[in-house]
């Protein structure tokens, strides 16, 4: 195993990450906060409990997996593409790394941004309203596993995109809406019953679901199906990332 | 023409890169190499010269890992670079044509991690070593947007240099670079090969290859159609010339001197007697009877040998001809 060249990696998407905090950390959680600061603070103290959780606490869970979401596949697929673009993937080809060892400093970087961002978030949540989280472990568990299925995706995203909309394309129009559409502001039970049936075609609702159940204990979806679903994702990821390695797929002629 | 598509390595250096047999043709059809074997023996300079689109670039890229072969194997250093490809490609080092940089790293930073890319643990003193040598060390710290292009060609060999390889591939290296800025490129090559470092370097320009290379490989449409030292090549293939600035201009070569290589120009004023370098006898003593003969009395000679460039424009002209005969 070529651990030079993972560190090597790592290193340098993380540094990228800390010359550029004000984006990539930074701007994030300023923009979670308004949500917090909206949807908590100012409208969330006219709304009623949701299940008896106070609506600000209710969204924390929300919040975190749509920063989590965006900015891992961002992370992940930035740090594959800005080396194709530029040109620089020249060295990572010719360097004596193997597929699974890039990935791992590509995806490690882009992983532990998004947990950092994560923690980030929950810490700023406590500044505007009081949460209780029932389970730690799970919830770091879910947090960790979700960073790095979603940074996988990106990861391939990043593989695939020939120019900078395509980078764009999946995380704005697909991941966002789906992520409002699974219930990162509401419980799928308060949507009419068709709605609901729906909405289990929406693999973020799994994932918030899990999520949310680690926070207060009780979800729309039993947690050991979210917990399967994500593995499942990580699973689907991991075979597209095999697949473009072993074809060589947009890096290799 | 074809000289040897690979003579035997003779004498000096063992092989260091021995490509068999390697064949590449994209996805879209196109046939980029054809059947390529070459050995680069350890320790020399070898120029890898050919037109634009004749695969040069290619051949490199596959060596280096970058392009999969279609067929064929590739050795560095006695490892094949597909089954083998850790071992292989840790000795070898690549500046590539184009200037690709980490715009917004600095040079420091980018030198840190191509050595860790490429397995070395962290060695501060060697890289400062290296960009010292290459006149970077003062701007370690800069970002490599802020550097000039030739600067920016600094750094890619420095990158390039950073994991201490055996084998270095400089592709077009001195492309667009000022002839100061060249000559220390040239200086800082011949520094790597007395190090023992083997240079394979592709380049446009010609007396490039002329003042540094220790062999010559000439490739066309996919096919090494020379592999020769230098010297050899240059006597192998070199003419010589006699030009004879006539006292009075000549109409036309007299008819009994038309058997002989020569041609008229400057209006008649000059006459121009080609013969083989390599022949012991030259006819040059001849010639200069004969036109005493014939009264062509001259003001002043001289002589001059082909260059390199003479050489490959007449060996690109012969193979592209010998292509266009019917059944060659």
């Amino acid at each position: 195993m070529n651990t030079h060249a993972i560190r090597a990696i790592y290193r340098f998407e993380m540094a990228r990450t800390f010359r550029t905090i004000t984006q990539s950390i930074a701007s994030p959680v300023l923009s979670t906060s308004l949500y917090f600061v909206v949807f908590g603070a100012a409208i969330g103290s006219r709304m009623g409990a949701i299940d008896g959780v106070s609506y600000g606490a209710f969204i924390i869970p929300g919040l975190i997996m749509l920063s989590l979401l965006n900015e891992s596949i961002s992370n992940a697929s930035f740090g594959i593409y800005l080396p194709k673009w530029s040109g620089t993937i020249y060295e990572l080809l010719s360097a004596p790394v193997s597929y699974l060892e890039a990935l791992i400093g590509y995806v490690g970087a882009a992983a532990t941004k998004s947990v950092m961002l994560g923690v980030l978030i929950l810490i700023t949540a406590r500044l505007f309203v009081p949460y209780h989280i029932e389970h730690p472990l799970w919830m770091l568990g879910f947090l960790l596993l979700t960073a790095v299925t979603f940074s996988l995706f990106g990861f391939i995203i990043g593989i695939w995109a020939d120019d900078f909309q395509k980078l764009q394309v999946i995380p704005l129009m697909v991941v966002t809406p789906l992520t409002f559409l699974g219930g990162a502001f509401y419980s799928i039970g308060m949507l009419p019953p068709v709605w609901q049936k729906i909405a289990l075609f929406n693999p973020v609702v799994y994932l918030i679901s899990g999520f949310r159940w680690s926070f207060f204990g009780q979800s729309d979806v039993n947690v050991g199906i979210s917990l399967a679903a994500t593995l499942g994702f990580l699973a689907l990821c991991l075979g597209i990332v095999w697949w473009i390695f072993r074809t060589g797929y947009k890096l290799k002629s | 023409m074809r000289i040897a598509t690979e003579p035997a390595p003779s004498g000096v250096g063992e092989p260091i890169v021995q490509v068999s047999g390697l064949g590449k043709t994209y996805a879209g059809g196109f046939q980029a190499l054809k059947n390529v074997s070459l050995s680069i023996r350890r320790g020399e300079i070898f120029a890898l010269l050919g037109p634009n689109g004749a695969g040069k670039t290619t051949l490199i890229s596959i060596i280096c890992g970058i392009v999969n072969p279609s067929e064929g194997t590739v050795l560095a250093d006695g490892h094949d670079i597909v089954r083998d490809y850790r071992a292989a490609r840790a000795k070898i080092g690549l500046v590539p044509q184009e200037l690709h940089t980490d715009a917004f790293e600095s040079v420091w930073a980018t030198l840190r991690f191509s050595r860790g890319l490429f397995g070395k643990p962290p060695d501060p003193a060697y890289l400062e070593k290296v960009l010292r040598e290459l006149s970077l060390w003062e701007k370690k710290d800069n970002k490599i947007m802020s550097l000039s292009g030739g600067m920016k060609r600094r750094v890619l060999i420095a990158k390039a240099l950073a994991h201490e390889p055996k084998i270095l591939f400089l592709d077009e290296p001195t492309a667009g670079v000022d002839v100061e800025l060249r000559h220390d490129m040239w200086q800082m090559v011949r520094r790597l090969r007395d190090d023992g470092v083997t240079i394979i370097l592709t380049t446009h320009y010609i007396e490039e290859a002329e003042e540094m290379a220790d062999r010559i490989g000439v490739i066309r449409r996919g096919e090494l159609i020379v592999v020769e030292d230098k010297a050899v090549l240059m006597r192998k293939l070199g003419k010589k010339q006699l030009t004879l600035n006539l006292q009075n201009p000549l109409p036309r070569i007299p008819d009994d001197l038309a058997a002989l290589p020569l041609e008229l120009a400057g209006d008649g004023g000059i006459l121009v007697y080609t013969f083989d370098a390599q022949s012991e006898e030259t006819g040059i003593a001849d010639l200069l009877r004969r036109l005493g003969e014939h009264g062509i009395a001259f003001k002043d000679l001289h002589s001059s040998e082909s260059s390199l460039e003479d050489i490959f424009v007449g060996l690109l002209r012969s193979d592209a001809n010998a292509a266009r005969e019917p059944g060659a």
